[in-house]
């Protein structure tokens, strides 16, 4: 479904992308790990279009994300850190993006309820603290039904409730098939979600496995122990 | 994309900036009237003010606003829109905020004192001005990331355009003295739209004698209709090449 071509991509003289290649198919629910700086975020935000590739790039369903920009409207996007227009209302963003969209039913509401958004809609954007900011950014992620999900260290800022509410209702999504695409440094969260992990190195794929073969490849049974041994094996 | 010029007009007006400038505006123009006994006169102080003020305000306004969009930029960009939409949406916004503006707030007082050719020219040439320094700033912003250096650079671009322009053709003039530099000048007015607007103006205004062998030049060019004409879309293309140009860049910004 989704699949990048020979992508690299500098930022001045630093090479935070090399040559990375990868597909992805439906119903994947892909961990995106690696130190910080190895361009996990830039990679996301190639796939958005908000970085213009050096050389190379992705496609979505078989098109070339350069041409067109309809294909975002599959994807639902939780950014690390949310930036929102800071004199607008919680409210107001939200109906703008539906009015943007053009998609006034058949919306998702699920987590607006359950992190009880209704009664912030009046609050400004610029005066949220970073969690609740992070709920609107998730909210708005899993708004329109997207087939596509990328969740940027989805559960950083968020208090444990709110990241309960927030893993659950990626698992039930991952039952409707969704492609999943997550970032996060704290491995034993992922551990009941994700299918595949990629970690990525110092703007190189390392790895990109099934999580069942990586932990039978080097007999461990939870993720963070199994990556930790991979990662050792790899410095050793 | 009608829709996005929608949230940003909503939101310029949100913001009472163009609203004072509006009212100053009319504040400025009713005053100048008022004080000044015949209405050539009164034009004439009202033309120096609006190409000091308009230009300045527009373009740095534009620039202030276009980095202070940039959360609303990166929210859009992650939607199914796309990036050329985006860039032009801003600036048919910041385009039609100020030139509305301008309208209720120079338009109007010069159209009830002196609804004549003059009149008309003066506020169809400050329409222009504001959307040319709009396209400007936008050139601007778009080269680079650092908020205080782009305003900086629209400051700059501004001192350039009303004041350092002027002084190097004054400049160019006394060294050359002795070439007859007449026709040249035509030219050069070119490459500053605010003087070009001055220029139109003026010679609706007849007073194009205080100008000397030069104003005689001008008059026999820009006073006819092809002269109209051409100037009309100098100023078009002050107006489309830098936003072209900046759109350009947008494109393959990173954000």
């Amino acid at each position: 479904m989704i699949e990048a071509i020979n992508i690299n991509k500098s930022f001045g003289k630093l090479q935070v992308l090399k040559d990375i290649s990868f597909s992805s198919g439906v119903g994947e629910c892909i961990a995106l790990i690696g130190p910080n700086g190895c361009g996990k975020t830039t990679l996301i935000k190639c796939l958005l279009g908000m970085v213009v590739p050096d050389s190379g790039g992705f496609t979505f369903k078989g098109e070339d994300i350069a041409k067109g920009s309809a294909y975002r409207s599959l994807i639902g996007y939780m950014p690390q850190i949310g930036r929102y227009p800071e004199n607008m209302k919680i409210g107001q963003v939200m109906d703008m993006l539906t009015d943007i969209r053009q998609k006034h039913h058949g919306l998702d509401e699920d987590l607006i309820g359950a992190f009880q958004l209704k009664k912030l809609y009046n609050k400004r954007m610029g005066t949220l603290s970073g969690g609740t900011m992070q709920k609107v950014s998730a909210s708005i992620a899993f708004l329109f039904r997207p087939e596509v999900l990328i969740l940027d260290e989805p559960t950083a800022g968020l208090d444990p409730i709110a990241s309960e509410i927030l893993k659950e209702k990626i698992l039930l999504e991952k039952q409707n098939g969704k492609l999943f695409l997550i970032t996060s440094h704290i491995l034993s969260e992922l551990d009941d979600l994700v299918s595949h992990i990629v970690y990525m190195q110092d703007g190189h794929i390392i790895f990109y496995k099934a999580i069942d073969a990586l932990k039978t490849e080097v007999g461990e049974t939870k993720l963070a122990k199994a990556v930790a041994h991979f990662m050792n094996n790899k410095t050793a | 994309m009608i829709k996005i010029v929608k949230y940003i007009l909503l939101d310029i007006l949100r913001n009472k900036i163009v609203l004072a400038y509006t009212l100053f505006l009319l504040a400025i123009s009713f005053t100048v009237f008022s004080l000044e006994d015949s209405v050539q006169k009164g034009l004439l102080s009202l033309l120096n003010l609006i190409l000091f003020i308009v230009p300045l305000v527009s373009i740095i306004f534009s620039t202030i606003y276009i980095y202070n969009s940039s959360e609303f930029i990166e929210l859009l960009l992650s939607q199914p829109i796309k990036r050329r939409s985006i860039w032009l949406s801003l600036f048919i916004g910041l385009a039609s905020a100020l030139s509305i503006s301008f309208l209720i707030g120079a338009g109007i007082p010069v159209m009830l004192y002196c609804t004549s050719a003059t009149g008309l020219m003066m506020v169809l040439m400050g329409v222009l001005i504001s959307i040319i320094f709009v396209s400007i700033a936008m050139l601007a912003t778009v080269k680079t990331r650092d908020k205080a250096k782009g305003i900086g650079i629209a400051i700059m671009l501004w001192l350039y355009f009303s004041l350092v322009f002027d002084g190097l053709v004054l400049f160019l003039l006394f060294q050359f003295a002795d070439y007859p530099l007449e026709k040249p000048m035509i030219a050069i007015t070119a490459l500053n739209p605010l003087d070009l607007g001055r220029i139109m103006i003026l010679l609706k205004m007849d007073v194009s004698a205080l100008m000397g062998y030069t104003g005689a030049i001008f008059k026999d060019f820009f006073g006819t209709q092809k002269g109209f004409v051409v100037s009309i879309f100098i100023m078009l293309l002050w107006i489309c090449l830098p936003l072209f140009y900046s759109l350009r860049k947008f494109n393959r910004k990173d954000l």
